[in-house]
């Protein structure tokens, strides 16, 4: 088993009624869950802040991340499988993907 | 109480808490001395109380004798002080004056310690689970053999073995220190959860015994509650847990010793008392900032002591299990997920889901399935059953499972006519 970063990036902050947000925890609950019982969940991982800085060469900081990427990276989640495909297929069935957010699936190497 | 009866009710009692004193006093080197030491007062007691009568307080009169025993031994054995004694915390010249205290607050601080050194990881779990059965609820090569479906030859063995590891490393009786407590605790925990299930999930006809392992659990995970430094919230989470399951003892085993499936129970038969215990500790144990196993066991328990089939019932479950799987993995786990989902969230969903956990080897696996096809697709689902059928072992799930196939095959005959 190789260990994959997946990386969560929501299309803007996310808007809804409190019903609707905690249907949507839910479905994250339920998706995690789905993965953790097949034995192949890593790290839960975390969700991070939507506001951050961007250092650049010559000491340039800026606000956030917003300005140069239109999605900005919601959470991450380490998962166990045998291949990038197997990762990717575990990737699918992410709640993020139903409000027009995207995965990027990618394998961890050791250092 | 009779005297034939008293003499036993005491030895259930009161030699643990003689003897787990006297251990720490002659180290892990010499439990055994210890051992000779309470039997003899035991055999002594038998022998006087049928002559001259019970004493006015029997319990009381165990003690002094055991005592008295312990300081003959200190005297006449010299091999003791020149060999021994320096091991030990007192000299044996001290030890003529010295009482050997028997307090509440000795005897629990001795279980507590002989708690620890019992349940060192050094030893397999397994050989802790005999460990503790022996030395902490006094139970004999006999009885754990009985309790385990081996031979008692396997079980003497396998203590010796325990104990040698414990002496070669060189493990103390002694209070342990809070930094000790916080690095040892999930270990003792384990071991006493461990010894809960071996009770409750074993498949041994003598449910007497299995009650037995079950309280003796519950007993010595009582002491680390009445422990301030042990008493922590993982602790009363664990007992908490211990009391919602044993609510359900007299209602989930048939008097042949065979299970019965929760749906069957009979609610009445279900210990309110120990319902309300265990919502008591899992109050207390919803403190502090750790979740662990227990807490979320504990909580799946709870709702379990509801029978309603609610879909919010099963949405609480849903979400126990998937933070239990998360901090855990267990198939078991995966596999009741599973069914809390297809109660929550629908059959289609848990399908799709059980098929992806690919237990092929487990027949619990291949009875959710069926389970989830039935009334979705019969025939796959009697396919399934019948896979778990030609991979159980387990008499009773043999019988569970047939009346599931039964019950296909009367609807789909029923269907056809």
């Amino acid at each position: 088993m190789k260990d994959f970063l997946f990386l969560f990036r929501a299309n803007g902050t996310p808007t809804g009624s409190p019903d609707e947000m905690q249907a949507m925890t839910k479905r994250w609950m339920d998706w995690i869950g789905g993965i953790a019982a097949q034995n192949k969940l890593g790290d839960r991982g975390n969700r991070l802040f939507p506001s951050g800085k961007v250092v650049k060469p010559g000491n340039i900081i800026t606000d956030g991340p917003y300005s140069e990427i239109k999605e900005s990276i919601g959470g991450y989640s380490i998962v166990k499988a045998d291949s990038l495909e197997e990762a990717t297929e575990l990737a699918k069935g992410c709640p993020a993907l139903t409000v027009g957010g995207s995965i990027e699936v990618r394998e961890i190497r050791e250092m | 109480m009779k005297q034939t009866e008293l003499i036993p009710h005491l030895f259930r009692t009161e030699y643990r808490k003689i003897v787990s004193v006297l251990y720490k006093l002659f180290g892990m080197e010499h439990i055994e001395i210890a051992e000779d030491i309470v039997s003899e007062t035991f055999l002594s007691a038998s022998e006087l109380w049928g002559l001259k009568g019970l004493p006015e307080n029997p319990t009381a009169w165990l003690y002094t004798v055991a005592k008295n025993k312990t300081r003959d031994y200190l005297k006449h054995y010299s091999i003791f002080t020149q060999k021994i004694s320096k091991e030990i915390k007192y000299s044996a010249e001290t030890f003529h004056e010295t009482e050997i205290d028997l307090s509440v607050k000795n005897i629990n601080d001795s279980q507590l310690a002989m708690i620890f050194a019992v349940c060192h990881p050094c030893n397999t779990a397994e050989a802790q689970i005999g460990l503790a059965l022996n030395l902490l609820c006094g139970f004999g090569a006999g009885e754990i053999a009985n309790a385990f479906l081996t031979n008692k030859e396997v079980i003497y063995k396998r203590l010796q073995r325990a104990k040698e590891k414990l002496r070669t490393e060189k493990i103390k009786i002694e209070q342990p220190s809070l930094a000790e407590i916080d690095k040892r605790l999930p270990s003792v925990l384990l071991t006493l959860y461990l010894l809960f299930n071996e009770g409750y999930y074993s498949s041994n006809q003598d449910v007497s015994l299995r009650q037995d392992l079950c309280l003796e659990a519950m007993r010595l995970t009582y002491l680390l509650i009445e422990n301030d430094y042990t008493n922590k919230p993982a602790v009363n989470a664990l007992f908490s847990l211990m009391c919602f399951h044993s609510s359900r003892f007299e209602a989930r085993i048939n008097e042949d010793g065979s299970s019965i499936l929760y749906e069957d129970q009979d609610t009445d038969l279900w210990n309110k008392e120990l319902i309300e215990k265990g919502e008591y500790y899992l109050n207390l144990a919803s403190c502090g900032d750790q979740l662990s196993k227990y807490h979320l066991e504990a909580a799946i328990a709870y709702w379990h002591t509801h029978k309603e089939d609610t879909r919010q019932k099963w949405e609480h479950v849903l979400q126990l299990y998937n933070q239990l799987l998360q901090i855990e993995y267990s198939p078991i786990a995966a596999l009741n997920r599973t069914f809390a989902l297809a109660k929550a969230n629908g059959k289609k969903e848990a399908i799709a889901e059980a098929e992806k956990l690919s237990l092929t080897d487990n027949h619990l696996y291949y009875t959710l399935l069926g389970n989830l096809y039935t009334d979705v697709d019969n025939a796959k689902a009697l396919e399934h059953y019948q896979k778990a059928l030609s991979l159980t072992n387990s008499n009773s799930d043999k019988v569970t499972i047939e009346r599931n196939v039964q019950k296909l095959k009367v609807e789909s005959s029923s269907i056809q006519s």
